[in-house]
């Protein structure tokens, strides 16, 4: 086994050739700390480590570093999540070195939303660095103890990078080599967007180990339940970058709306499986919208447990 | 005479005329190559801050305004993003499209527009020389170029490219 570079749990896991799982927070709507515990206390029994998301679909929620430092003194697994939508390059490096202060390893660095998809469409966007400009911004502090400007760090932190990717958006034959480029920036794994549409997982894997780049990135594939015929409908034509096929929807749609909740649970438990059986697919990770309940029965359904316990 | 709506619709359709241009992309990187040898040849005369230097700027801003749709960013990238300015990506992104791209190629942010790292990455595959500069890693903007001319940069200011502990 490679040498830890990080500390990390996630990277202990994933480094020993285990099947990793990590689960997405919603991030509370609230001031109270206990808000955050009730759903890391779900999600701890069932992954390796929690994302705490950064207002993702650019809605305001409680801010990441906000719940990462909740996460961390309760000695939960974090990987906090940077976007470079609302803050510049002087924020970013402050909050990265605030959270390795705080115990957080895992970083996963993403672009962001637009504001215009969240309840806020008139804020400012800043974009002033971009996912992968951001990689390399992290690994800069880490491995070089420098910031962007060259001024040394006292102590560099230690992080466990990742990275988003979009297998299943345009311009297809583009997304192996801007993954290349994430990994080359400093990306050592990869948790990608909803996958429903396993075929097309498929060939954008077989394009990733065509270029070697499966031996050189986790990749994490990205599943969630959908909750109804209805709410996948609005999520394909709303959220953007989420593709669900016809064929899904059709099947939701197919058994009557009280067991709907029940049949996208199935068909995320089979995707999982599927993917499982991909080479150069070493976890998940699970995105359930204000389904929380469900993933737990998911991880369990699919075959993924026991975990090993998450608190120190 | 024209009301103002019609005659900046006007306008608007001029210069789209210019922006078949950058279809084929082959055509604007033998351009751009031309037009940068040219600058070099004049290299002196292009100090940073001279009136020569501002009437640089002043063609860019016209001329690459009217092809590129250029926002003056003061760090031209034009050959590694298929001759496609990224700076008009709502995002500015400068290494590639976001998660966010519509299933029909168009962009998160404006459905109504084609992406433009779809239209990037289509271009830099019908480049002649430099189509596989598309996969090379650019430095964070430095914002303090911005109204700057990018082609004066070049020559002139080179450290200023990148921050200075970017890897080069
Ligand atoms: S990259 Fe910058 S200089 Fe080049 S066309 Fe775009 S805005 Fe203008
Ligand atoms: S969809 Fe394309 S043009 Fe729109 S923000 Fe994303 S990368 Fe930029």
């Amino acid at each position: 086994m490679a040498p830890l570079k990080s500390g990390s749990r996630l990277e202990h896991v994933l480094r020993s050739g285990r099947f990793a799982v990590t689960a997405e927070l919603n991030p509370p709507d609230s001031a109270d700390p206990q808000s955050v515990y009730e759903r890391a206390l779900v999600l701890s029994e069932v992954c390796d480590a929690i994302n705490a998301t950064d207002a993702s679909g650019a809605n305001v929620h409680m801010s990441s570093v906000g719940v990462c430092a909740l996460l961390t003194r309760a000695g939960y697994e974090p990987v906090m999540q940077v976007s470079c939508r609302d803050r510049n390059r002087i924020a970013i490096q402050g909050d990265l070195l605030g959270a390795a202060a705080m115990g957080v390893r895992n970083v996963l660095c993403i672009t962001g939303d637009g504001v215009q998809a969240g309840d806020q469409p008139d804020a400012k966007p800043v974009f002033d660095l971009d996912s992968v400009t951001l990689l390399r911004t992290a690994r800069l502090l880490g491995e070089e103890g420098r910031f962007l400007s060259g001024r040394q760090l006292d102590v560099p932190p230690r992080f466990f990078l990742g990275a988003a990717d979009n297998p299943f958006a345009p311009p297809f034959e583009f997304r192996p080599l801007r993954l290349a480029k994430k990994v080359e920036a400093g990306a050592d794994f990869i948790q990608t967007q909803y996958c429903f549409d396993v075929p097309r997982l498929a060939e954008y894997l077989r394009a990733v180990r065509d270029l070697g780049l499966h031996e050189r990135v986790f990749i994490l594939v990205g599943v969630g339940p959908l909750r109804s015929a209805r709410a996948a409908e609005w999520i394909r034509t709303h959220v953007p970058g989420v593709v669900i096929p016809d064929a899904i929807i059709r099947r939701l749609a197919g058994v009557p709306a009280a067991r709907q909740q029940e049949e996208g649970k199935d068909i995320c438990v089979e995707i999982v499986r599927q993917v499982r059986e991909l080479e150069g697919v070493s976890g998940v990770h699970v995105m359930a919208f204000r389904q929380e309940q469900l993933v737990a029965r998911i991880i369990e359904e699919a075959g993924l447990l026991p975990r090993q316990p998450q608190k120190r | 005479m024209l009301d103002r709506p019609a005659r900046r619709a006007h306008a608007g359709a001029r210069l789209q005329l210019l922006r078949g241009l950058q279809d084929p992309p082959r055509l604007l990187e033998a351009a751009y190559d031309v037009t940068a040898a040219a600058l070099r040849r004049v290299r002196r005369l292009l100090v940073p801050g001279s009136g020569a230097a501002r009437f640089v700027a002043w063609t860019e801003r016209v001329g690459k305004g009217a092809i590129f749709d250029c926002r003056m960013c003061g760090q031209c990238v034009l050959h590694a993003t298929g001759m496609t300015c990224p700076m008009t990506c709502p995002k500015q992104l400068r290494n590639g499209p976001c998660g966010g791209v519509r299933a029909d190629g168009h962009c998160e942010v404006h459905p109504e527009r084609c992406c433009v790292w779809v239209q990037a990455w289509d271009r830099s595959r019908r480049m002649r020389a430099c189509g596989e500069d598309v996969r090379q890693i650019l430095p964070p903007l430095n914002h303090s170029l911005h109204d700057t001319s990018a082609w004066v940069n070049d020559l002139h200011r080179q450290e200023l490219l990148a921050p200075r502990a970017w890897p080069r």
